[in-house]
């Protein structure tokens, strides 16, 4: 069949299923966008091109599947860059295509040109820059397939004008539905390695304080289910990494929540004394690890990833299983289920972890009456006035840790956070995301004033395109970690972290884009807020809790510091560790 | 290469303890490949040594011999971050003392008519060829292990070296070496 390049490209996004995109037209990928008219994919406008980058991330997190998003050349693919690493640093599968000038003109500095492939080359999992209009199927479909296996990621396909554009020869191509991959370099390996198992089975039998410790690859691997049946067999506790939030139920025996930099103080004096690791999906972060040569010392490492450069970049592995953890995992269960789980005494163990939970839960001090919201509590309010598949996205910063720590995550895929890159202004595009892949459930934005400033704009997508997220806008008027660390490590001189009391106008704000919204200063109008918000289906939210800023994020473990010196909340500074 | 087959102590094992590392990487010949190679050093904080790339028999594919200074990463790291890219098809260890190395230089010299002669003899002892001769200066090339090429450009310093340029080490492994 006949066919331009830019009906290929829209034909070849269908072929691979996709549904939703999101995109932002202009000149050198306009070609592309007028078969979008005729095409079954609903695609969402955005107002900047970072908010579609950031959408089809929270549409990757909440569905499984490939985000996509389509922008234009030059600035509309630098624009796209900050969501590519963000992507590119959680593993999240996405491909973006972007507009080029025309082949010929490509290193002429024409209008609107840049080095897309070069300028994404380190923050992409692979690019392409299609030269020729047949070659677009095959580019999607290797595409797709090089973003969704192995370890996901993004990758970015640039797609220079010529080749799609129905006025020039260039762009016509005889259209085939089967077109073979050409990948010699690209094999991900799945299958693990049978002797590395029954090793990791051994030493998990020995083990007199192991931890399973569970980073985001378990949700990429759909191994949520068999995680909890290695857990539930062997007895063992569960750490969930920020990017594992929901792999394992909070309300679970086992769950010790989670680890790192503000991680509970269980979880990560657990892992300090563990005797195992096992780590699962999980890369040894420095949030995580805290300073490396204090980190967990005498325990030994099991480590299960399907990147094999993981596997001993951060901290040598006793022993390695590259592959698929779901695969990795279910082999461990059929090991341990027909050779038994071992004898090893862990009564001692389960009594000192036990210990540290009633010594040194997750608190904060209680407002009294007449003081200020705390952040904290909101959160936990939220919580308990949501359904508990509710989707929390968040921003970057102390409402970030705060709804990790406060949330209680019952299912997978019900947390979308920015973990590695840590970029502000993440939840409310990702919010977006998940909505439009996920239309039945609740979406909230758990978002403060700093990140909210930075995409807030993309509220209007929401309200034209009609997908009704809600927002919980913690606003302290600060930079608030910023402050914290400032008050904490710079003797409190406050530089750059004050945004302002009352510009902008959120409320107002919000209603101009569409928003119903609210203004919320004392703890008892919380509950009903977030009551009437509830109630809203037909178009966004936003609630403007104005928060005190003197709150900090506790525990922590200050920079450069091991796990071992990690500061808790004052009112625990007193108990025996 | 059998220089310290002489020396007392201990036999070494020849793996470890060298600094520098031969790989060969195996590339899809497509544009941008090197690039790719270069930003992935670049970005990870790996230094190299030396890089020679031309393509194969196989015109679907180019051959990278890159030289890794195993100071500055793990060469297990160097090796498994270029095996995440996606257009890197194969990568082999050679390892020193079982590989056949080879490396082209050719340089210009100082070389007035009384000191011909001299610099001639050098040469000849070292397998080098005469490729032009000027009023002052000759220009030459050898091909040798890296190490001979090393002491022949020190010897040539002593004459005055106008311009020179290596290739970088091109290898291949030794025959009946299972790697």
């Amino acid at each position: 069949m006949k066919m331009d390049g830019g009906q290929a490209l829209i034909r070849a996004l269908e072929l691979e299923g996709v549904d939703v995109m999101f995109g932002l037209p202009g000149g050198a990928i306009l070609p592309v966008y007028d078969p979008i008219i005729d095409s079954s994919i609903r695609h969402i406008l955005v107002r900047h091109e970072q908010g579609a980058g950031h959408m089809a991330e929270g549409y990757a997190h909440a569905t499984g599947r490939p985000g996509v998003a389509m922008v234009t050349s030059g600035p509309g693919a630098t624009n796209i860059v900050t969501p590519l690493c963000d992507a590119h640093l959680d593993s999240v599968p996405m491909v973006v295509i972007t507009g080029q000038v025309p082949y010929a003109a490509i290193g002429t500095d024409a209008f609107q040109e840049c080095d897309t492939t070069g300028i994404t080359q380190s923050v992409t999992k692979h690019n392409f820059l299609v030269s020729e209009a047949q070659d677009i199927p095959r580019t999607i479909k290797e595409a797709f397939h090089i973003a969704t296996t192995g370890r996901p990621g993004p990758v970015l396909v640039d797609i220079p004008k010529d080749i799609v554009d129905p006025d020039n020869p260039r762009s016509a191509l005889e259209w085939t539905d089967d077109v073979d991959m050409d990948l010699p370099g690209y094999s991900p390996r799945t299958e693990v390695d049978p002797g590395a198992i029954a090793a990791a089975a051994d030493l998990i039998r020995a083990a007199e304080r192991p931890v399973l410790y569970v980073g985001g690859g378990i949700l990429k691997a759909r191994a949520a289910e068999a995680l909890r049946e290695l857990a539930e067999l062997t007895g063992i506790h569960v750490v969930t990494t920020l990017m594992a939030r929901g792999a394992f139920p909070d309300s679970h025996d086992l769950c010790l929540g989670m680890p790192g930099m503000h991680g509970n103080f269980t979880a990560v004096t657990a892992m300090q004394e563990s005797d195992l690791l096992i780590a699962l999906g999980a890369r040894f972060d420095d949030r995580v690890t805290g300073r490396l040569d204090g980190f967990a010392q005498r325990a030994k490492i099991i480590h299960v990833d399907i990147d094999a450069a993981e596997l001993g970049k951060v901290r040598r592995p006793d022993v390695a299983i590259l592959g698929d953890c779901r695969v990795a995992i279910e082999a461990l269960v059929a090991d341990m289920a027909s050779n038994g789980v071992g004898g090893a005494d862990r009564n001692a163990w389960r009594s000192r972890v036990s210990g540290w939970q009633e010594r040194f839960p997750l608190s904060y001090e209680q407002a009294q009456a007449g003081d200020a919201l705390k952040p904290q509590m909101v959160i936990e309010r939220l919580r308990d006035a949501t359904p508990d598949d509710t989707i929390v996205a968040s921003g970057v910063g102390q409402h970030q840790m705060w709804a990790s720590q406060y949330w209680s995550f019952e299912h997978p895929y019900t947390w979308i956070n920015s973990g590695g890159l840590g970029t502000m202004g993440f939840s409310i595009p990702a919010a977006i995301g998940a909505k439009a892949g996920c239309p039945d459930k609740m979406v909230w934005a758990v978002d403060g004033d700093g990140c909210f400033q930075m995409t807030a704009q993309e509220l209007v997508t929401a309200t034209v395109e009609k997908i009704p997220i809600k927002v919980a806008l913690l606003n302290n008027s600060y930079l608030g970690m910023v402050r914290q660390w400032q008050e904490m490590f710079y003797d409190e001189r406050y530089s750059e972290v004050f945004l302002s009391k009352d510009v902008p106008d959120y409320k107002g704000w919000a209603e101009s884009m569409g928003c119903v919204a609210m203004r919320v200063d004392s703890p008892e109008e919380v509950d009903a807020a977030i009551a009437k918000a509830n109630e809203v289906d037909d178009r966004p939210v936003v609630i403007d809790f104005r928060v005190t800023a003197a709150e900090k994020v506790y525990p922590m473990v200050p920079s450069g510091a091991s796990n071992s010196e990690l500061v808790v909340p004052p009112s625990q500074q007193d108990q025996p560790r | 290469m059998n220089e310290q087959q002489g020396s007392s102590g201990p036999a070494k094992h020849h793996v470890p303890d060298y600094r520098y590392h031969t790989l060969v990487v195996t590339v899809e010949n497509k544009s941008g490949v090197l690039a790719r190679l270069a930003a992935l050093f670049s970005r990870r904080g790996f230094n190299i040594e030396s890089l020679a790339v031309a393509p194969t028999d196989d015109e679907r594919f180019s051959r990278v011999t890159v030289v890794v200074d195993l100071e500055s990463a793990p060469l297990e790291q160097i090796i498994k971050q270029l095996d995440k890219l996606v257009n890197v098809v194969n990568i082999r260890e050679l390892h020193p003392g079982h590989a056949v190395e080879r490396e082209l230089m050719i340089v210009t010299v100082v070389a007035g008519p009384d000191r011909r002669d001299e610099l001639v003899e050098h040469l000849d002892r070292a397998g080098g060829k005469v490729l032009s001769v000027g009023a002052d200066a000759m220009m030459l090339s050898l091909v040798g292990p890296p190490v001979r090429v090393d002491e022949f450009e020190k010897l040539l310093g002593q004459y005055g070296i106008i311009e020179l340029q290596r290739t970088g080490r091109v290898a291949l492994a030794n025959l009946d070496e299972d790697d």
